[in-house]
């Protein structure tokens, strides 16, 4: 008589809607706490979930209720001591006493306080970003190929049945089939209806047998048969794909203090994770320099701690050299370049030529962090001027400077936003 | 007889053995029940349900959203710990046991869930008179279904606005007091027919000739005041009325109050609901040991968690929520069995019709037919009183202390109780705010009253309430506050 029911494995996270609905509407609070996470954190947990705080009164739903004033009493339980006409001074903070049986959900001030998971964090923190100007027009490299409808086929797996159709050409053939048989048929009853009303039985009986053959004639004629079975048939049909490479360019002179070694090494972690997370096809090629550049993994781009002098034109000149090498027709090619901008004697304007002349042309989209400390945050180097007179002149130059860890995600996602047009 | 089981392992067959056990036992008490379903889930899934107040099915909303976080993050911290069950008004009567539970906590629950709350559901006035059990599982996935196509059609920023809205106002939005049924189509054509022959009957043609009322007092009568009278269910007015609705819109409308409909018997029976289901698996429990069903080790087990459920804090301790509603319903509860059974000089002379009589019957017709409100009013005796240790005090404002009203003494017992029953009456916990005009022939304004009583004003967030109001009704909404005749104050205005 009692139904008992095991829902243990039936589907959990019902509330996983209503909670990224939740997510949503406060959107702005949960990224507010993102970009103060990320100039907050270590490097190496960056990706990690973390904690929103949400002011209570933004998130509280109103209805009509009582406030404080006016007139009441309420009963309360315990009493040890008090008798009739007692008077007990009002509790501090204006608030009318305990409370009465309503449950005292307390109106703590404090804020709604819960976690994001990583993959909220993650998605949070790349919303709204995509890679500027990207071509979707070449053909991949690797087999990327989707499977398209393309008509039907006679022949096909169970499976693919096309029904309708099938009974489509299973009707077309039995009109034809049918019909000069059925013509026959009747001439052949009316013939009949003739000789029997004449009386003349021979005849009649000769068109019965006929009759008889052609109506089992008819019965033969099947209601579908082999040649109307078609299929649905699907090809694959190789896709068009963006092929990108990201270029890190960092500068890892001596004249970047810990300090701004860090700021760039935050700036390359959210594109690494940007970059391996959204567009999984995308390559990435480091580089570090100091007086001479060189290609790395992205363990030591992001753990080793080499230093030196400056020589930017180094970097660029490098990554035109494997740009020339490996990405040469049908890749979206972008740079990203973070230096303190310290650059002495030609180098920068060499740097900045040979980026107009060469890199920009064939780059779709061209990023310069400069990274400064708070001190001389006003004044500009040579470098982001030279850039700066590059940039008037090609639309794909974006520059950007920042002094603080609070400014890396911001920038970021100025330098990174999408498109909205 | 010999024990059921021993030890907290339980399985399927095992909970099905008890459950007959329990059947058994509520039977010989004569427990009414709807059918039972009972469905084992985990504690994530307890925490949705959670959420969704309990739902089963539940449309797509943020707050639940919001709701849901507060609970997992409290669960997870180790600052709350889940309730054992969840039990749904339906029926069949649908009750969650979660995994986790020993077997003495899923008998516990059981006895409480599955015949407690379920007798209640089936016998109260109040459920069987605003809610139908034998639909709202159909409803509520009409509901959410309904709810996301809108969302595919409109967006679902223009839900979620229109929601947010009307759970602004769903306390608003239930009818307190019921309308005469909906006549039947068979019953109107009888009535029209009766008054058509009426009609008939009177018809005289001198009628005619008198000479027409002036045509200012026809136009005056059409500019008559409307409604004519008071509405206190203020989405009912909104569906109805809203001249600037679409029609999805008005059904979200609908579709929350009819959920707050739902609840409505459940915020006004708390103490009786859970007093009610906590007397009746202490009762079968304690049956079922005396039976031998069952072992001194999952009665220990059972009494401790008894024991925490109707605890009842001072009101200076630290762990003091208000009142337990299971504690002074099963009290309550208690009490009338005792007053039944073993009636002292007190009881006679305070319950003279109660005391001696069949104490089934008689806790058969206090389920049956009070709520909150009026079973305090009723039951709430002396001696509980002084158990409890109550006692009432007034906050008034001409005054700068607090003062002791009343205590559980002899001058104090009425007044106490009355105090007390009037603390669950819903016009203390919901302000008394109805529609009092609606603008038809003029700017279509809405205006709502606030019936203030002794100076208590409503608190700041009536401003965004009506501003949700506002979002619904599309012209200029107005709420005007009265104590007596008299107007207080400016009016709280969202033009249109």
């Amino acid at each position: 008589m009692v139904h008992l029911i095991d829902r243990r494995s039936s589907s959990r996270g019902r509330s996983a809607v209503n909670r990224e609905r939740f997510l949503r509407r406060y959107k702005a609070h949960v990224q507010s706490a993102v970009r103060k996470l990320v100039g907050e954190r270590r490097l190496a947990d960056i990706e990690q979930g973390g904690d929103v705080h949400v002011p209570r009164k933004d998130i509280a739903e109103p209805s009509f209720g009582f406030g404080h004033g006016g007139d009441r009493e309420f009963v309360l339980p315990g009493n040890r001591e008090y008798v009739t006409g007692d008077r007990i001074p009002r509790p501090q903070g204006g608030g009318s006493g305990a409370g009465g049986g309503d449950g005292g959900d307390g109106d703590s001030e404090d804020a709604f306080v819960f976690s994001l998971s990583r993959e909220e964090f993650m998605q949070i923190f790349f919303d709204d970003l995509e890679l500027p100007r990207l071509a979707r027009t070449e053909l991949g490299r690797t087999e990327h190929r989707t499977s398209v409808r393309a008509g039907y086929a006679r022949t096909g797996v169970p499976a693919n049945l096309a029904i309708v159709r099938t009974l489509t050409q299973s009707l077309a053939r039995r009109i034809a089939i049918d019909g000069s048989l059925r013509r026959e048929a009747e001439d052949l009853e009316r013939a009949f209806g003739a000789a029997a009303a004449a009386g003349r039985s021979a005849h009649a009986a000769h068109a019965y047998a006929e009759l008889q053959r052609i109506e089992r004639k008819l019965e033969r004629v099947p209601f579908i048969d082999e040649p109307d079975l078609r299929y649905r048939n699907r090809v694959m049909r190789p896709e068009p794909v963006a092929r990108a490479v990201m270029f890190c360019l960092m500068d890892v002179s001596a004249s970047m203090d810990e300090d701004k070694k860090d700021l760039a090494k935050r700036f390359f972690t959210l594109l690494y994770l940007f970059l391996t997370r959204k567009y999984g096809e995308v390559d990435l090629v480091f580089i570090r320099h100091t007086e001479d550049a060189e290609e790395v993994d992205e363990d030591t781009f992001f753990h080793d701690t080499r230093s030196g002098g400056t020589v930017v034109y180094s970097a660029l000149d490098l990554a035109e050299k494997i740009r020339g090498e490996r990405y040469v027709r049908g890749w979206n090619v972008y740079v990203a370049q973070a230096s303190d901008g310290d650059a002495f004697g030609a180098d920068p304007a060499r740097s900045a030529r040979f980026l107009r002349d060469r890199l920009l042309p064939a780059a779709r989209y061209y990023t310069y962090l400069e990274l400064a400390a708070e001190s001389d945050s006003g004044r500009s180097s040579t470098l982001w001027a030279e850039y700066a007179r590059v940039a008037t002149e090609s639309g794909n130059l974006a520059m950007r400077r920042a002094t603080r860890r609070d400014e890396i995600y911001p920038v970021f996602r100025e330098l990174f936003r999408k498109d909205t047009q | 007889m010999t024990a059921l089981s021993h030890g907290a392992d339980w399985d399927f067959e095992l909970i099905e053995r008890y459950d007959t056990a329990i059947a058994g036992v509520a039977d010989e008490f004569g427990l009414d029940t709807y059918p039972n379903q009972i469905e084992i889930i985990t504690s994530e899934q307890m925490l949705d349900a959670y959420a969704s107040s309990g739902l089963p099915v539940g449309y797509p909303h943020w707050s639940y959203g919001k709701e849901f976080i507060r609970n997992e993050q409290a669960y997870r911290h180790g600052m709350q710990g889940l309730a054992y069950e969840i039990v749904i008004n339906s029926d069949p009567c649908i009750a969650y046991l979660m995994e986790e539970n020993t077997m003495a906590m899923q008998a516990l629950v059981i006895a409480h869930a599955c015949y407690g709350h379920n007798s209640f559901f089936k016998g109260n006035h109040l459920f069987r008179q605003w809610t139908s059990a034998d639909a709202i599982v159909d409803y509520l996935v009409f509901a959410r279904h309904y709810v996301m196509d809108c969302e595919e059609r409109y967006g679902a920023a223009a839900v979620e606005e229109v929601l947010d809205a009307c759970h602004a106002l769903m306390a608003h939005g239930v009818d307190r007091y019921r309308r005469p049924a909906a006549p039947t189509l068979r019953a109107e054509t009888a009535r029209l027919k009766a008054r058509e022959e009426n009609r008939e009957r009177q018809f005289n043609d001198l009628w005619r000739t008198l000479p027409g009322a002036p045509a200012a007092a026809a136009s005056k009568a059409k500019r008559e005041v409307f409604p004519p009278e008071p509405e206190e269910n203020i989405l009912y007015f909104v569906e109805k009325h809203s001249p600037k609705l679409e029609p999805w819109q008005r059904e979200l409308v609908r579709i929350v109050r009819k959920l707050a409909q739902y609840f409505h018997p459940q915020g006004q029976t708390k103490v009786m609901n859970e007093g009610w289901a906590t007397f009746w698996h202490y009762t079968i429990l304690n049956r079922l040991h005396m039976k031998g069903l069952v072992d001194d080790a999952f009665m220990i087990e059972f009494l401790k968690s008894h024991t925490n459920v109707i605890a009842q804090p001072a009101f200076d301790s630290r762990g003091y929520g208000g009142i337990n509603p299971y504690a002074l319903g099963f009290a309550l509860f208690s009490d009338i069995r005792r007053i039944c059974e073993r009636p002292d000089a007190e009881d006679r002379a305070w319950f003279p019709d109660l005391a001696g009589t069949d104490w089934r019957r008689s806790l058969d017709f206090a389920m049956r037919n009070f709520k909150d409100e009026s079973f305090i009013a009723q039951y709430l005796s002396p001696r509980l009183m002084r158990e409890f240790h109550l006692f009432a005090v007034a906050d008034r404002v001409e005054d700068d202390a607090l003062v002791v009203d009343s205590i559980h003494d002899e001058h104090g017992y009425r007044r106490l109780r009355r105090l007390l029953a009037a603390q669950y009456a819903i016009e203390n916990r919901v302000p008394d705010v109805q529609v009092v005009r609606y603008d038809r022939d003029g700017d279509r304004s809405l205006t709502l009253r606030f019936a203030r009583r002794r100076g208590r004003p409503l608190s700041d967030a009536a401003e965004e309430v009506v501003a949700h109001l506002h979002r619904l009704w599309g012209f200029a909404v107005r709420l005007e506050t009265v104590d007596g005749d008299e107007q207080i104050g400016r009016a709280l205005e969202c033009a249109a």
